[in-house]
């Protein structure tokens, strides 16, 4: 049986296809303003390269903030099951997830099998989001990746006042020109970050393991303030970006069968 | 260098007809806010000269150099005053003031002499944060509330919003009302994110003043929930740099079914205004400067 994931999220669309439990490929694309057009392209490419056709599959779930965009899936679920299905499938022992995307970060506890006891999203402010970081490394002039990168070099704890996103951008010019280091800088934004981070997870509780996904689990200077955030080490996945779309995929494999 | 369309007039005023060196009493107030710095010099209780400033990196030299700039050409020098109060979010960073006063008592006070003793309700919309202030005759507060958290609802907002638009700060009020009829506003309360909003709307074939009347009502509606948890009483003004913004102004007297009350002076010099005037009563309770130079 072939099931597709679709996860059409604030900045990307991501596909993942499932074969009787073993994922064939994955994929990504920025979402940008034609949502269904470009999650249809992305669809029609990828069968393309796997030499299937719609035909050939059962079933495909949609989830993300998009995923109403998706008028070709039959199935549609919110990002918090599909995020802690994949979660489960990947690391049964996992009680919490944190999932960081580009405008959204939720925090779920799971109960035995992967069951949602209990969430908490930020959706209204970039403030808890990878957008956050994104305009901190536009007003450092540096890549998110390079961003992340020397914020490891720094054991530096200096204070971020804003938690706005737009106020912190003022921060971090009035900390350069007060002759901070860059990388003192990147370790602040972090920190902030992942300290509003967990105070989001506390509302669901800091159940240990505890996992990260979402594309923010891919920046090393975030994943670094949040471990020492909460003195613990999260379990991220190879492609912590895939999570839902993954999920997704396993729920429609599941509703098929 | 690309142009910085969110940059608003810095720029100084002095009363040419007054003769400070006849005045008795002189009184500077430095407010030092976290986007401009606002230097007012008062000669015997009336406005003598002002500037309007960018605040810098540095706080003490925004204060310095906004005082500098009021003072410019009068042949008045620090010396001179009987009193300097600093205000602002930068106050403690005045070296030259002799006391620092909070900007919420020093808007009530600077919105009284502004508006006149009628004014109730004084709504200080700033760079970094948005006031709604309570007072009575004299200009006392009586209660407020404020968001210094988020930058939905202040100018800092605005000017990320003229920028990517390319719309100079100064003609986005005008241009949000050239609309047919009131579009939908911005449903993103964050500024990060309502600005990919407009992007989007903007690609959907939305004008320049379509998608600045939807943020501009946005904005007003954000602020009209704040007034409202504090309760506003007439008459209503308001001061800061939005004031000057008629597209906020004109949809929030909308929300409160109010005409805000037109100002005298320039709605940015409130908090500094209010700074000199909490001098000018200090130094007639005897507490002015003993050392003051003589004109």
């Amino acid at each position: 049986m072939v099931t597709i994931g679709i996860d059409v999220g604030a900045k990307n669309a991501k596909i993942l296809i499932l074969k009787d439990g073993e994922i064939l490929i994955s994929k990504y694309r920025e979402s940008g303003f034609d949502q269904a057009g470009v999650t249809t392209a992305l669809l029609d490419e990828t069968l393309a390269e796997l030499k299937l056709t719609r035909d050939d599959i059962t079933s495909i779930c949609s989830t993300g903030a998009g995923r109403k965009a998706v008028t070709f899936a039959n199935e549609v679920v919110t990002e918090v099951s599909a995020t802690s299905r994949a979660t489960f499938e990947m690391y049964p022992e996992v009680r919490t997830v944190i999932d960081v995307g580009a405008e959204e970060g939720r925090a779920i506890r799971c109960g035995e099998r992967g069951k949602v006891e209990d969430f908490a999203i930020n959706e209204k402010c970039a403030a808890g989001s990878g957008a956050f970081t994104e305009a901190m490394a536009r007003a450092l002039e540096l890549t998110v990746e390079e961003l992340g990168k020397i914020s490891l070099d720094s054991s530096a704890s200096v204070p971020m006042n804003a938690q706005c996103a737009v106020f912190a951008e003022s921060e971090v010019i009035s900390l350069l020109h007060a002759n901070t280091a860059k990388q003192d800088i990147a370790k602040a934004i972090h920190d902030a970050i992942a300290s509003r981070i967990v105070s989001m997870t506390r509302r669901v509780g800091l159940n240990k393991p505890i996992a990260l996904v979402g594309g923010m689990a891919r920046n090393v200077g975030f994943v670094h303030s949040l471990n020492a955030a909460i003195e613990d080490e999260v379990l991220i996945p190879d492609s912590p970006e895939m999570t839902a779309a993954y999920g997704a995929a396993l729920i429609a494999a599941e509703r098929a069968a | 260098m690309a142009k910085e369309f969110w940059r608003w007039k810095e720029y100084n005023w002095q009363d040419e007809n007054l003769n400070w060196r006849d005045g008795k009493v002189i009184t500077g107030g430095v407010d030092v806010g976290s986007v401009s710095s606002q230097a007012v010099v008062m000669v015997d209780g009336e406005l003598f000269a002002f500037s309007n400033m960018r605040t810098g990196s540095d706080s003490p030299n925004s204060a310095l150099n906004a005082m500098n700039w009021a003072l410019e050409n009068t042949g008045m020098t620090l010396d001179h005053f009987d009193f300097i109060v600093g205000t602002g979010y930068g106050r403690v960073n005045v070296p030259f003031a002799d006391k620092a006063i909070t900007e919420i008592a020093c808007h009530a006070r600077g919105g009284n002499y502004m508006y006149g003793p009628t004014v109730r309700t004084i709504l200080d919309m700033g760079g970094q944060d948005c006031k709604a202030i309570l007072c009575d005759e004299r200009g006392k507060v009586t209660n407020f509330l404020m968001n210094d958290k988020c930058a939905a609802g202040t100018g800092r907002g605005m000017e990320v919003f003229a920028d990517l638009l390319g719309v100079s700060i100064e003609d986005v009020g005008d241009l949000s009302l050239d609309v047919d009829e009131e579009p939908p506003p911005v449903s993103s309360t964050c500024v990060v994110f309502a600005k990919s909003e407009a992007a989007g709307l903007l690609r959907e074939g939305w004008s320049q003043s379509r998608v600045l009347a939807a943020y501009c009502s946005a904005m007003a509606h954000r602020v009209f929930t704040l007034l409202e948890r504090v309760g506003v009483s007439p008459d209503f003004a308001i001061t800061g740099g939005i004031a000057k913004n008629i597209g906020v102004v004109s949809r929030i007297e909308r929300e409160l079914n109010l005409t805000a009350l037109k100002p005298k002076h320039d709605t940015q010099i409130a908090g500094a205004l209010g700074a000199a005037l909490f001098g000018k009563a200090l130094v007639e309770k005897g507490k002015g400067r003993k050392n003051k130079a003589v004109a």
